[in-house]
C-alpha cells in the first residue's frame, strides 16, 4: 500500500512546480494569473519547458518580470506583448492568430475534413456500384439453382432421428 | 495506366515525401533564434561603465559607426573561448566591439580583461542582466551586429570563430558600411 502510495508521488512530482521560487501576490487571482502566464511561455534557452517549469537563469529573470507585471496589474496580452518583443514570437506556446500563422492553426482542420470527405466519397460510390451493377447471379443461374434446391432431398439434410 | 494503379503509388509518394521533409530537419540548429530586436533600436539602458563606475553610458554609444555588441561574463565557458577571437578582430582588423558584461562580478571580469586582454572600446557593465534581459539575451555568448543609427542589425548565439565572423558577421558589418 505504501509502495503504491510512493509510486503516485513521484508521478506527481512531475507536475509539480519544478522551479522554486515563490512570488508574494495581492490576491488569488494574480497568483492563477501568474500560473497561467508562466505556463503559457516558453523559455528560450531549454526550449521544451514552460518557464514555469525551467531552471535556466533566463526562465527565472522571465518569472520575475511577469511576476513585477502582474502586481502592477497589466494585462495579460500586454505581458505577452512584453515577452514577444523581446524574445520573439517562439516564447508562445500558442501562437498568435494571424496571417502567417493560419496554416500552423488549421491544418489540423483540414487535415480532418478531406478524411471526411475522402470517407464519405468512397462510401457513396460503394454504395453506387452496389445499386447499379449486374446482379451477382443471372435469371438462368436463379432458376438452375431453384432447381437443384427443390430436387435435392439427400438425408444429410434432415436430423438424424438415431444418434 | 489506370487511375487505380496511379493511385496504388500514393503512399509511396506520401513517405518519400514525409522522409525528405523530416530528413531536411536532421542536424538543423533549433537553439539559435533570431532576435526579436532585428530592424529595431537598440532598447534604452543607463549603465556604469565596467572600469569606471563614476562614467554612465547611455544607448548612444552606439550612434555613428556600425559595431559588434558582445554579450560576455567570467562565468560563461564559451566565452573564454571566443576571446582571442575577438582580441584579433579589435587589434587586426580594427573592429568596434562594446562589452556587455552580463550578470557578472567586476572584480573577476577586470582580472579576466588584464589576463586575457580587451578586445572593447567601451564595457557596459550590467550585474543585474536587465538590459540583457530588455535585449532578449538568453545565454553568452551572444554577438550582435549594431549600425551607425544604433539600429539592431543581426544576432549570432554562440562562439563567434574565424568560420563565423568570415562566413556570418563580416558581410553584414561591410553591408550596413556601406548602407550607413
Amino acid at each position: 500500500m505504501r509502495a503504491i502510495g510512493l509510486f503516485f508521488l513521484i508521478l506527481l512530482s512531475g507536475v509539480v512546480h519544478a522551479a522554486g521560487d515563490t512570488y508574494p501576490f495581492d490576491s488569488e487571482a494574480d497568483r492563477n494569473r501568474f500560473e497561467t502566464l508562466t505556463q503559457e511561455l516558453r523559455c528560450p534557452k531549454c526550449q521544451n519547458q514552460s518557464i514555469a517549469d525551467s531552471h535556466a537563469p533566463i526562465a527565472a529573470d522571465m518569472r520575475a518580470e511577469v511576476h513585477r507585471l502582474v502586481q502592477q496589474g497589466v494585462s495579460n496580452d500586454a505581458i505577452m506583448a512584453a515577452m514577444t518583443s523581446r524574445f520573439g514570437e517562439f516564447v508562445r506556446y500558442r501562437p498568435e492568430l494571424e496571417k502567417r500563422t493560419l496554416l500552423l492553426w488549421f491544418t489540423p482542420l483540414i487535415v480532418v475534413v478531406v478524411g471526411i470527405v475522402a470517407v464519405t466519397l468512397l462510401v457513396i460510390r460503394s454504395r453506387r456500384s452496389a445499386r447499379t451493377s449486374e446482379p451477382v447471379l443471372s435469371e438462368a443461374d436463379r432458376a438452375r439453382l431453384d432447381r437443384l434446391l427443390d430436387a435435392d432431398e439427400s438425408p444429410r439434410d434432415t436430423p438424424s432421428q438415431h444418434s | 495506366m489506370s487511375l487505380k494503379r496511379v493511385l496504388l503509388f500514393l503512399p509511396l509518394v506520401v513517405a518519400v515525401g514525409v522522409g525528405v521533409v523530416l530528413s531536411a530537419g536532421i542536424g538543423r540548429d533549433k537553439e539559435t533564434l533570431e532576435s526579436a530586436l532585428i530592424g529595431k533600436p537598440v532598447p534604452g539602458f543607463q549603465l556604469a561603465s565596467l572600469q569606471d563606475p563614476q562614467t554612465t553610458y547611455l544607448p548612444d554609444v552606439f550612434k555613428g559607426q556600425v559595431r559588434l555588441l558582445n554579450v560576455w561574463a567570467t562565468w560563461c565557458p564559451s566565452c573564454r573561448v571566443e576571446h582571442p577571437q575577438l582580441v584579433k578582430l579589435a587589434r587586426e582588423e580594427g573592429i568596434p566591439i562594446i562589452g556587455l558584461n552580463y550578470k557578472d562580478n567586476r572584480q573577476e571580469a577586470l582580472k579576466w580583461l588584464d589576463k586575457l586582454g580587451n578586445p572593447y572600446s567601451k564595457v557596459l557593465f550590467d550585474p543585474q542582466g536587465t538590459f540583457g534581459f530588455d535585449l532578449g539575451v538568453y545565454g553568452a555568448p551572444e554577438t550582435y551586429i549594431i549600425d551607425a543609427d544604433g539600429t539592431v542589425r543581426y544576432r549570432h548565439v554562440g562562439v563567434v570563430d574565424e568560420k563565423v565572423w568570415k562566413e556570418e558577421l563580416a558581410p553584414l558589418v561591410a553591408r550596413y558600411r556601406r548602407e550607413g
